[in-house]
């Protein structure tokens, strides 16, 4: 990324285009129905629920929504009623996510592919998950009853009820996505329980959560979820990867350039993998969990590109991650990679169901800088807030790393109303020796001797809770 | 039972948030992608496979040093202190005389490991003097409390090392950034 680029991202003050701030605004009126609870909505709040419908009152859902904010806010508070004003709050979410996109495609010059529909849609989703159906049945109710008590009034009782629900979800691979959510959320809500004279709520935070499970409790959004576009194979030059975690789940998705065989144009892509865990599986340890992929791992841990044969691909720029059908080829430097093959590359589409801002996250190269006292990137006179905070503490990155790098691949982020650099490999001078430091360095364990003692420790704990489950779960 | 005793349990997560930056409330409010509950501390399982702050309770499993298929459940409630010792049938510990059992101050011991003797005595409600160790500080009596649940709970927390990974992107993740701890 170019200062001129950055410039071009920052210097436009209403950033995220017009209307976004009228449109966060509203959001932040709903969200503060949340805390307090739909059956506790005094003028002020109500008006805020009425104020989200009005915005849409010249769109085809404006006199749904205007019906159901008329009703939730006299009191009749119905799934169905839920369930529309919730498609309100994405839908503007969702244009706020699309103006950022389009701002930052136009900064960086970055082409993108357009989303083509190959859904059904959600008419052939459900056909014979009546289990299913009953797993989601029972999230409604509890994501009605959240709506209902607002954030202040959880207690545990409340918070309880969603684990037998989450552990429907987890045994139906088809919900993964929504047990994944739920799980991560209502932990946030237990940790905080009790919560009503706690002084500071994640409010938008958790109206996001709430709104999205919402979403996807809707019979048919998941299980009717479009199958692989294509087949891809070719050349898979890693950038980096980003670590997703929470209690019960770890993401660990790699972004990436593709090379077709057919010589096609290169894409930007991702993959991932997902596996369960628990809370005392934390730090390097966490690169056990997904050893079946050991194409994937030794990739990131050598740094080599991958050989892909015949692996899906989906409409929204994801692999579907095989490990027989890869095999690790040449050395790879994701600091080249990034310099040589993001321009030009191909974004992905987004599909409509993943338009939030959160999700965001395009890797960019960034150089030529010069680091401020916060941290932050200086690039010509424009300033990148550096996000430190996101290093995942699975790998080797630090800080301290990345303050003293010359150039480091990256992910743009928005959040909280502004731009962010996520860093994914720097490039730095450590002992006068120049080198990459890279957040998947550890896919293979740690290389650096004291991580790998406090490793060996905390691989024990996989095995021993292995050892706990084999001799108490199956009696 | 003052306001300001709930406040200081139920806010413990926010107070790490808020303490990092001046704007750190309006960080907490507006923005999206925040990890919420910290992570723990990796420790040694062995003898103390599960430790949680749930429920009003300090709660866990401590596995039995003489028999490999034995556990106890253990638990001390918050504000109370008054705790419990059983099997995971319910049996009572033999080592509740009057005062916590070894099974009690393992549960302890390791929880301050995983959390922080801090995190720990503010959900307890605990008042630590400098010094002090936070088992000593906790002064409640025997007081019946069903393992059941507490047991459930950890069979649960073991399952999930049996649910199997996927390589369907999940984008709800994105939502949950993994993060470093100090360093």
């Amino acid at each position: 990324m170019l200062a001129v680029q950055l410039a071009a991202l920052l210097g436009d003050s209403d950033a995220a285009g017009e209307g976004a701030g009228e449109a966060l605004a509203l959001l932040d009126g709903f969200d503060d129905a949340l805390v307090h609870g739909l059956a506790r909505l005094a003028d002020e709040r109500a008006g805020a629920v009425t104020a989200l419908a009005a915005a849409f009152a010249a769109t085809p859902l404006g006199a749904r929504l205007a019906e159901a904010a008329d009703a939730v806010v006299s009191g009749s508070i119905t799934q169905e009623h839920l369930t529309i004003l919730a498609g309100g709050r994405i839908a503007l979410s969702g244009a706020v996510h699309d103006a950022l996109l389009t701002s930052l495609d136009t900064a960086l010059g970055r082409e993108r592919a357009e989303w083509t529909s190959t859904s059904g849609g959600p008419a052939s989703g459900d056909s014979g998950a009546q289990p299913a159906g009953n797993a989601l049945e029972g999230v409604r109710s509890w994501l009605r009853e959240l709506a209902i008590t607002g954030w202040r009034g959880v207690d545990h009782d409340l918070v309880s009820a969603a684990d037998q629900v989450i552990e429907a979800l987890l045994g139906a691979p088809a919900l993964r996505r929504l047990a994944v959510l739920l799980d991560g959320f209502a932990a946030e809500l237990r940790a905080s329980c009790p919560i009503g004279s706690a002084e500071h709520l994640p409010v938008r935070r958790w109206a996001d959560l709430w709104t999205r499970a919402v979403l996807l409790s809707q019979d048919g959004v998941l299980t009717g979820e479009p199958g692989p576009a294509a087949t891809v194979s070719g050349r898979l030059l890693v950038l980096g990867v980003d670590v997703h975690e929470h209690g019960t789940a770890v993401q660990f998705q790699v972004h990436a350039v593709l090379e077709p065989a057919d010589g096609g144009r290169s894409r930007l892509v991702r993959t991932s993998v997902t596996v369960a865990k628990v809370d005392t599986i934390v730090g390097p340890a966490l690169w056990k969990l997904p050893q079946r992929h050991k194409v994937l791992l030794a990739a990131l841990a050598d740094r080599r590109c991958i050989e892909i044969a015949d692996v899906p691909l989906l409409d929204s720029g994801d692999l579907v991650w095989d490990d027989d059908r890869a095999f690790v080829s040449k050395p790879a430097d994701p600091l080249a990679t990034a310099r040589l093959c993001l321009p030009g590359a191909l974004g992905p589409a987004v599909p409509p169901l993943d338009r939030a801002p959160v999700r965001i996250a395009e890797p960019v190269l960034v150089e030529g800088y010069k680091v401020t006292g916060d941290g932050s990137f200086d690039l010509g006179g424009a300033v990148i807030v550096v996000d430190t905070e996101r290093l995942p503490d699975c790998g080797p990155l630090t800080p301290k790393l990345v303050a003293a790098s010359s150039a480091c691949v990256g992910l743009l982020r928005w959040d909280g109303g502004r731009w962010t650099l996520q860093p994914l490999a720097v490039q730095v001078k450590v002992k006068r020796e120049t080198v990459v430091v890279a957040t998947g360095d550890w896919a293979l364990g740690p290389t650096d001797p004291k991580a790998a003692k406090a490793e060996a420790k905390a691989a024990d704990a996989v095995a021993v809770l292995r050892e706990r489950a084999g001799r108490l779960l199956r009696r | 039972m003052g306001g300001r005793a709930v406040l200081s349990y139920g806010s413990d997560t926010f107070r790490i948030m808020t303490e990092r930056s001046p704007d750190g409330a309006t960080v907490w409010a507006r923005n999206s992608r925040l990890r919420v509950v910290p992570p723990v501390q990796p420790r040694k399982l062995a003898k103390v496979p599960f430790v949680e702050l749930a429920d009003g309770r300090l709660q866990g499993v401590v596995s039995s040093g003489s028999d490999i298929g034995r556990v106890y459940v253990s638990s001390i409630a918050a504000g109370t202190h008054n705790y419990n010792c059983s099997t995971n049938n319910n049996r009572p510990c033999g080592g509740l005389y009057g005062a916590p059992c070894k099974h009690l101050r393992a549960l302890v011991a390791e929880a301050v490991l995983q959390y922080g003797a801090d995190r720990v005595s503010r959900y307890l409600r605990a008042e630590v003097p400098e010094g002090a160790e936070l088992a000593d500080c906790l002064r409640g009596i025997h007081e019946p409390a069903p393992a059941a649940v507490v047991f459930s709970r950890f069979l649960r927390h073991l399952a999930y090392l049996e649910v199997p990974d996927t390589t369907m992107p999940i984008p709800e993740l994105h939502w949950f950034p993994a993060t470093g701890t100090v360093r």
